[in-house]
C-alpha cells in the first residue's frame, strides 16, 4: 500500500487562513475549500487511491498561475498541479496538506498557424482538441493516448504521454515546439517558441515527463501536421503469442514502420469483442492490429507486403479492411479495451512497463506464470511496435487479499520488464504507483543526481510532492 | 595543452573526479571537429572521448543501437547502412565548414544535438536518443533513459545532455533509434524564386500530404555551388520507390502555382541534400563568421534579408525555420543578425569565428534573469566545482 509523507502540521492549523489568502488571488468560485467539493478532486486515474486535499484552485490565467505559486512557497504550501486527473499512475493524487492546482479552466486555443504548422493553447485544453481545431484542414496532433478525449495538454506535457500512433509520430516530447510554465518562485519562463532548436540547455526536453515536479505548464506550442491521403488497418490472429510476437519483429525488421502496431492476447480479444463486437478471431491465442497511410495505391502495395509477411507465420485469420468502415471496426474493440476489461471486472490495475521488443514472447509467458501463481486474471493490449506492454490485472477491491496480490503481481510485472532489459513505464509516469519501484531502475546515486535537478527548480520540494521518487529519498 | 583520452568509462570517471578535487577546469571534446563554435574554453587539460569507442549493442529488428561516446560517427554509419538503417536526425559533418581535421564521434553528435534536413519531418538528434550514460562533474556516473523505444521512468536526462555541449556531464555511452533507411528518393525542384515566396512554396509542400523529409531554398550564390545559375527551391521525398514516383508526380502539380517544377532523382538528390545538410553550399570566406539560426519558418526570409542588408549571405533550410549564415566577423553584422533574430522570435548559434570575437559576444541569445539563474543552479546540480567546459556557452556557466 502507498504510503504519503506526515502533512505538515503549521499548514493543517492555518488552513482558513490559506484558503483566505488563495481567494484573494483567484477570485469568485475559483477557491474550492468545502468538504463536498473537494471531493472530485480527492483521486485521478488511479482511483483505488484517495486523499482530499486541503483545498482545490482553479486559475484562469498564467498571472493567477504565478501569484498562487508565489503565495505557496511564501506559505510552504505544497502544490499538487491537475489537468484532466486521468492519470494512471496517481501523478495528481493530493495530499492532506496540498492544494490541488487545477488548470481545467485554462481552455482556450490560442493560436492556430498552419504556414508554421503549430498551436498554442492553454494547458487545460484536450488533447482531442487541438486535432479537432485543425482537421476541417486536413491537420492534427500526433500523440493519441486513449484517454484522449478527456486527458488535457498540460498534463500530457507533463507525463510526456504516448499513444497508440508514436510508433511513427512519436510522444509528447517530440511534437512540442514551446512552453509557457511557472516555476514555485512564480516567474513565468517561455521555453521554446515556434521554431525547431533551442540554444542554450533543453528546458523543453527536461520539463516534459517531469510529472508537475519543475515547474507548472501553463501554454504549450504544439507541432500541428499535415494528415496522409487515407489509412488503412488490417488484422492478424496466430497460434501464440510466441508466432505473434516473431511476426511483430519480422514486420519491423522488412523496413515498414506501420503507424499503428498493436497487440492484443486472447483474454484481451475475448474481452472487447464481447464490448465491440468488432469480428475478431475467437479462436486466435494472438492478434496483432497493424495500420498504415498513403494514398489508396500505396496502401495496397504495404498491405501486401504486410499480407506475405504475416502468411509466413501460419495465421489463424487475416483481413485488410477494404473500406475505412472495415478499418474503423477493426479500431473499434481496440479502442474500448479499457471500457470492455471493465465490464468483466470489478477492478483493474493497468501496467505500462517497456521491453525490448525481440524478448516479448518469454515476457508473455513469464507474466501468464506469474498471474497464475497469483491466481488473477491478466490479459494484454499493448503498443507491440515499440514493446510498450499494458497488462491489465483484474481484481475486486474489495477483498483486501486480493487488492494485496494485485498490487504485488503488478509489482512483479514490472520487475520483470526491467529485468528483461526495459523499464517501469513506457507513458503513463512514476506518479505515486511505481515511486517505491525507482531503485529497480536507478542507482542511489543516480536517484539523488535527479534530486538535485529536481531542487535546482523547487528547493522546497513543494511542486507535486511524494511522486516519482521513493520517499526515503526525498 | 596536456590532453587526456581514457579507453573507458572509469578513465573517463577517474580523470574527472582528479580534476573536480583539484579544481581544475577540463576541456571536453569528442573530435574536436567543433571546438572552432561558441565560446572559447579556458583549459590547460583536455579531456577526449575518441579512444572510449565501439558500438557495445546493435539490434536492428528492435531499431536501436547503442555506441560508446567516442565511436566515429563514420563508423556507425558503415555498420547501420550494411543493415539498410540509418541516423534518423541526418546530423550534419560541419569538420569542413569549419575547417578542423578529425573525425567527429557520436558523442559529439548527442552532445551539440545538430540535426540535418530531415528535422523538419522526423525530429531532431535528441528525440531518438533513448539512452545515456555518462560521467557528472564529481566524477559520478550516471544513466538516464535506456535501450527501449519508450521510456518515462525519471527525469529525462537524455534531452537534458543532449546539446549541453559538455558542460554538464561527459556522455560515455549512447543509445539510438534507428529507422530503415529509404528505398528511394526524390527532389521536387523549383528555381528562380526570392525567399519569400520560396517559403510559402516550401509551407505548401510541408503541409501537403506527401511526407516531404526535407525543404530548401538556396538564394544565387548558394545555389551557384549546387552549378545553378539561379535559385532553387528544393523539397525532398524518401520513400518506397513506387510513393517516390507517385508523391513526387503529385507533388509537382500542388506546386504549380510557384512555377514549373522538376524533379531531381535519387543520386542527384542525395548529392544536393549532403551539400546543404553539412553547409557546403554556405558561400562564405575563410575569415568569416558563421551563424546558425532557428526561427519560426515564416519569417526565415526576412532574417535572410537583415543579413544580406548587412553584408553577409546564406540559405534555408527546415522550410525556411533554419537560417544558415555567413558574413564578416564584425559587431555591426552580428548586431542586424541578431536583432532580425529577436524580432522573428527565434535564437542563433555562432558556429565559426575567431577565438577573441566568439569570447566578445553573445554566442547564443542571453537568457532572461529567471532563466540563467535556472541554468546556474541545474549547471551546480551536476557539476558543483564548474570544471565541464566552463563559459563554453555562457560566460561564468
Amino acid at each position: 500500500m502507498i504510503t504519503l509523507p506526515p502533512p505538515k502540521q503549521e499548514v493543517l492549523a492555518r488552513r482558513e487562513a490559506i484558503i483566505a489568502g488563495l481567494r484573494r488571488l483567484v477570485p469568485g468560485d475559483g477557491v474550492i475549500g468545502d468538504a463536498l467539493r473537494l471531493k472530485p478532486y480527492e483521486t485521478d486515474g488511479l482511483a483505488i487511491y484517495r486523499q482530499p486535499p486541503l483545498a482545490v484552485v482553479l486559475p484562469e490565467t498564467t498571472e493567477q498561475v504565478a501569484a498562487v505559486l508565489r503565495f505557496c512557497q511564501g506559505n510552504g504550501v505544497r502544490v499538487v498541479p491537475r489537468g484532466a486527473g486521468t492519470s494512471l499512475s496517481g501523478g495528481a493524487l493530493p495530499m492532506e496538506d496540498a492544494i490541488v492546482l487545477g488548470l481545467m479552466r485554462m481552455n482556450a486555443i490560442l493560436d492556430v498557424d498552419y504556414v508554421d504548422r503549430c498551436a498554442t493553447v492553454q494547458a487545460g485544453v484536450t488533447n482531442l482538441a487541438i486535432t479537432d481545431a485543425v482537421a476541417e484542414r486536413r491537420f492534427f496532433y500526433a500523440p493519441d493516448p486513449s484517454s484522449q478525449l478527456a486527458c488535457m495538454i498540460g498534463g500530457n506535457v507533463a507525463m510526456n504521454s504516448g499513444g497508440a500512433h508514436c510508433l511513427k509520430y512519436g510522444v509528447t516530447a517530440n511534437n512540442l515546439l514551446g512552453l509557457r510554465v511557472v516555476t514555485i518562485d512564480g516567474d513565468v519562463l517561455d521555453l521554446g517558441g515556434a521554431h525547431l532548436d533551442a540554444a542554450g540547455y533543453d528546458w523543453l526536453g527536461l520539463i516534459t515527463g517531469s510529472e508537475g515536479m519543475l515547474a507548472v505548464v501553463t501554454e504549450v506550442t504544439v507541432r500541428i501536421l499535415r494528415s496522409a491521403e487515407g489509412a488503412r488497418a488490417m488484422l492478424a490472429g496466430f497460434h501464440s503469442n510466441a508466432i505473434a510476437g516473431a511476426c511483430v519483429d519480422a514486420v519491423i525488421s522488412s523496413g515498414i514502420i506501420p503507424v499503428a502496431l498493436e497487440f492484443m492476447d486472447r483474454p484481451a480479444i475475448h474481452a472487447c469483442e464481447a464490448y465491440a463486437h468488432a469480428g475478431y478471431p475467437m479462436d486466435a491465442a494472438a492478434m496483432l492490429i497493424i495500420e498504415v497511410e498513403g494514398a489508396p495505391a500505396e496502401q495496397d502495395f504495404l498491405c501486401a507486403r504486410l499480407t506475405d509477411i504475416c502468411r509466413r507465420f501460419d495465421p489463424i485469420s487475416l483481413r485488410v479492411a477494404a473500406t475505412p468502415e472495415e478499418s474503423a471496426a477493426i479500431w473499434k474493440g481496440r479502442k474500448g479495451a479499457f471500457g470492455a476489461v471493465g465490464r468483466i471486472t470489478p477492478d483493474y490495475f493497468c501496467m505500462d512497463g517497456v521491453i525490448p521488443t525481440s524478448r516479448l514472447p518469454e515476457t508473455l509467458e513469464r507474466i501468464g506464470e506469474m498471474a497464475n501463481e497469483a491466481e488473477l486474471p491478466v490479459c494484454n493490449i499493448f503498443h507491440a511496435g515499440d514493446g510498450n506492454l499494458h497488462p491489465l490485472i483484474m481484481f475486486d477491491a474489495n477483498s483486501a487479499q486480493q487488492f494485496t496480490r494485485a498490487e504485488k503481481l503488478g509489482a512483479d510485472i514490472l520487475e520483470l520488464c526491467v529485468a528483461m532489459g526495459g523499464c517501469l513505464t513506457g507513458e503513463h509516469g512514476v506518479g505515486i504507483e511505481k515511486r517505491d519501484l525507482m531503485h529497480l531502475q536507478f542507482s542511489p546515486t543516480e536517484l539523488d543526481q535527479q534530486r538535485r535537478i529536481k531542487s535546482a527548480f523547487d528547493p522546497g520540494w513543494l511542486l507535486n510532492p511524494a511522486k516519482v521518487f521513493p520517499l526515503e529519498a526525498t | 595543452m596536456i590532453t587526456a583520452a581514457p579507453a573507458d568509462e572509469a578513465g573517463i570517471a577517474a580523470a574527472i573526479a582528479d580534476a573536480c578535487a583539484a579544481c581544475e577546469p577540463l576541456l571536453v571534446q569528442g573530435g574536436g571537429t567543433k571546438s572552432a563554435m561558441l565560446r572559447p574554453v579556458q583549459a590547460v587539460r583536455t579531456l577526449s572521448t575518441r579512444n572510449c569507442s565501439g558500438m557495445t549493442l546493435y539490434s536492428p529488428g528492435e531499431l536501436v543501437f547503442s555506441a560508446r561516446a567516442g565511436t566515429r560517427m563514420a563508423d556507425v554509419e558503415t555498420t547501420l547502412s550494411a543493415t539498410g538503417q540509418h541516423m534518423i536526425a541526418e546530423p550534419p559533418d560541419f569538420s569542413l565548414l569549419l575547417g578542423t581535421t578529425g573525425e567527429q564521434t557520436l558523442g559529439g553528435i548527442v552532445a551539440t544535438n545538430f540535426s540535418g534536413p530531415r528535422r523538419i519531418a522526423a525530429g531532431a538528434v535528441r528525440d531518438h536518443v533513448l539512452g545515456v550514460r555518462a560521467v557528472n562533474g564529481t566524477g559520478e556516473t550516471i544513466h538516464s533513459g535506456g535501450r527501449v523505444l519508450k521510456n518515462v521512468t525519471g527525469l529525462d536526462l537524455c534531452k537534458l545532455l543532449a546539446g549541453s555541449h559538455g558542460t554538464l556531464a561527459v556522455l560515455t555511452e549512447i543509445t539510438f533509434k534507428v529507422l530503415p533507411a529509404p528505398e528511394d528518393s526524390c527532389s521536387v525542384v523549383l528555381h528562380g524564386l526570392a525567399p519569400h515566396t520560396a517559403v510559402a512554396a516550401l509551407a505548401a509542400a510541408v503541409g501537403s500530404p506527401f511526407g516531404v523529409s526535407g525543404a530548401a531554398h538556396l538564394p544565387p550564390a548558394a545555389a551557384a555551388r549546387l552549378g545553378a545559375t539561379q535559385s532553387l527551391t528544393l523539397a525532398r521525398i524518401e520513400e518506397f520507390a513506387a510513393s517516390v514516383a507517385y508523391r513526387g508526380e503529385k507533388l509537382c502539380v500542388a506546386l504549380n502555382d510557384f512555377g514549373h517544377a522538376e524533379i531531381w532523382p535519387g543520386a542527384v538528390s542525395r548529392a544536393a541534400w549532403a551539400s546543404i545538410r553539412d553547409a557546403h553550399v554556405l558561400p562564405t570566406d575563410p575569415d568569416h563568421a558563421i551563424w546558425r539560426v532557428s526561427v519560426r519558418p515564416s519569417r526565415g526570409p526576412e532574417v535572410l534579408a537583415a543579413a544580406r542588408n548587412a553584408g553577409a549571405d546564406g540559405y534555408l533550410d527546415w522550410a525556411g525555420g533554419l537560417v544558415m549564415l555567413s558574413g564578416p566577423a564584425s559587431e555591426p553584422v552580428h548586431a542586424a543578425m541578431t536583432g532580425a533574430v529577436r524580432r522573428a522570435g527565434g535564437i542563433w548559434l555562432v558556429l565559426r569565428a575567431p577565438a577573441p570575437w566568439r569570447a566578445s559576444v553573445s554566442v547564443v541569445p542571453p537568457e532572461p534573469a529567471a532563466l540563467a539563474a535556472l541554468t546556474h543552479r541545474v549547471k551546480a546540480a551536476l557539476d558543483p566545482a564548474g570544471i565541464l567546459n566552463p563559459g563554453r556557452i555562457f560566460a561564468g556557466v
